[in-house]
């Protein structure tokens, strides 16, 4: 399907961090650092894609505004994306599809945000019919009761313990003492996960990824303007497929911010669960299958939440994710490593920057410049992520 | 003594029976297809290719198994409320219905831990207690296992 590619151009990131600072500034470094890696002017982009916060106040909600006035403006055109954690893919989407239906040539897709400290929770207000709003008043169902409710399953159903839960924090970690860009470089061992307080059994504080700011961007440009562009130095990593798919009814799969699943009363549970739909189609509109992944970035909101992730993008079949990570598979040299940017463990989550930094990973990885954490090799990578209330999230890329 | 008032819980008005004696949960049944909603799905039939727009009350299994459980240790943050003073580490389970097909969420009756869970553990739909503030009781649906002593009153109770 090579006519549906574009080519990532440039990428570029903010370090993340507790920093408190506005979070368009985050926006605006990540943004000229693409444009620098890209080699190209502010003023040659033509479209705007922003990836929008609900935290910090009317500015979040343009974003792609906010930034392109922030840069100085250049009379490109814009877009704004909310699609909770999916905004980021939400946003890479726009801008790959008007580069596709050949309106521009030239995308920069930002994201970036400035969090507030513990737990996420709705803004404040009464809306009872607001199921984020619901969940907290009616059972105070926080994200990690959701969390912990697929961890639990994992143990129940498969046999998996807090050991196994805890070595992928242990991996993670590992991985982000190299990442430049990571919140926490810190090595953790098994019993420092295992002795931090439990938040919502059986996840411990260690499992359960962290809000950070920070802000990532990529510049996305057509085939032939990357060709144009980029002389000699080579073929530029490409986007594949993206994946923005919405559940299929009915969903069985208890998930944020909902209290109840759909019914399978008369219509049967589809072949796929949600996450698996996600995987499927970005493989399908790639043409590209689970054993051709070099590497995979997947949303470790917790650590039982990426051997979840394992399954859903067909790494291995379900229940099988616990062997894997002990079998080492998933390590750094390993036969599919997953998470070698350190994942959320190690950046905490940036909501609307944090799936656009999955791709500036992969793209380091395929161009092999992530000192210190290099898959050696690295042709294909997949990033996956899902957005609440029904946002599919997964980018898949090719050198 | 003064009789307290006892209401839904703001957003949970008629999610479930007020008659706390035999409380089930009140979903909802597309007259077409006969899928079932909870909460209501007001706007018609949630299932895609159904076309139906009446959507009819009806009260859900009393009892199901569990899906999965889970506790909260830390205090959630607003809108919760902190029933009493400080906060208790409550559980939270998700139950299967089976005749419905449905998973509903809710906390688990105060006194019962996660170590008395396990996948697959039978409960029943109680009405309690969310919080209380002067004059007014807040309920909710609550879940509670199914113990040999409740067995009896829950099979009453899920006389439809």
């Amino acid at each position: 399907m090579t006519d549906h590619e574009v080519a990532v151009l440039g990428v570029g990131m903010h370090p993340w961090g507790k920093w408190g600072r506005n979070f368009v500034e985050y926006g605006v470094a990540a943004a000229r650092d693409a444009l620098r890696d890209a080699g190209i002017a502010w003023s040659d982009v033509q479209f705007v894609s922003g990836a929008d916060t609900m935290r910090n106040g009317y500015p979040g909600y343009v974003s792609g505004a906010t930034f392109a006035q922030a840069m100085g403006w250049n009379g490109a055109r814009v877009a704004s994306s909310y699609a909770a954690c999916a905004s980021g893919v939400t946003a890479i989407e726009a801008a790959r599809t008007r580069i596709l239906a050949g309106l521009c040539d030239v995308a920069l897709v930002v994201g970036a945000d400035t969090t507030p400290k513990g737990f996420l929770a709705p803004n404040a207000g009464d809306r009872p019919t607001d199921p984020d709003w619901l969940r907290f008043r009616l059972v105070g169902a926080t994200n990690p009761t959701y969390f912990a409710l697929a961890a639990r399953r994992r143990m129940d159903l498969y046999g998996a313990t807090s050991e196994d839960f805890a070595k992928v924090k242990v991996k993670n970690a590992g991985n982000g003492v190299n990442n430049p860009n990571a919140r926490y470089r810190k090595a953790v061992t098994v019993d420092d996960v295992l002795n931090s307080p439990v938040v919502a059994d059986p996840l411990h504080l260690l499992e359960i990824c962290a809000t950070s700011d920070g802000g990532a961007a990529l510049v996305l440009c057509s085939m032939e303007f990357a060709s144009r562009h980029a002389g000699s130095a080579g073929s530029p990593v490409r986007v594949a497929g993206v994946s923005t798919v919405t559940p299929t009814y009915p969903n069985t799969i208890i998930d944020l911010p909902d209290m109840s699943t759909d019914s399978t009363a008369v219509v049967a549970a589809p072949g796929n669960t949600f996450k698996e739909s996600i995987a499927a189609s970005v493989y399908e509109e790639a043409g590209i299958g689970p054993e051709d992944l070099s590497l995979a970035e997947v949303y470790d909101l917790s650590t039982a939440l990426e051997l979840d992730w394992c399954e859903d993008m067909g790494l291995c079949k379900r229940g099988e994710a616990e062997r894997l990570l002990n079998d080492g598979d998933l390590d750094l040299g390993g036969r599919i490593p997953v998470n070698p940017s350190g994942g959320l463990a190690s950046f905490g989550e940036a909501v609307p920057a944090q799936a656009i930094a999955q791709v500036c990973e992969v793209t380091w990885q395929l161009r092999g410049q992530a000192a210190g954490r290099q898959v050696e090799g690295a042709t294909v990578g997949v990033t996956a992520n899902q957005g609440l209330f029904g946002h599919g999230s997964s980018v898949l890329l090719r050198r | 003594m003064t009789t307290r008032n006892r209401v839904p819980a703001l957003g949970a008005e008629g999610w479930f029976t007020p008659d706390a004696d035999s409380p089930a949960l009140i979903g909802q049944r597309c007259t077409t297809c006969g899928t079932y909603a909870f909460p209501r799905a007001d706007l018609g039939c949630p299932s895609p290719t159904c076309a139906g727009t009446e959507m009819v009350e009806t009260e859900l299994s009393r009892r199901g198994k569990v899906w999965s459980y889970t506790d909260a240790r830390y205090q959630p943050p607003p809108p919760y409320v902190v029933p009493g003073d400080e906060h208790v580490p409550f559980a939270i389970a998700a139950v299967h219905l089976a005749e419905e097909g449905l998973v509903v969420m809710g906390q688990v009756v105060a006194g019962v831990g996660v170590g008395e869970l396990t996948v697959g553990t039978e409960m029943a739909v109680v009405v309690d207690v969310l919080f209380s503030d002067d004059e007014t009781d807040h309920l909710v649906w609550k879940w509670k296992p199914v113990t040999e002593t409740s067995a009896t009153v829950a099979t009453q109770g899920a006389t439809r």
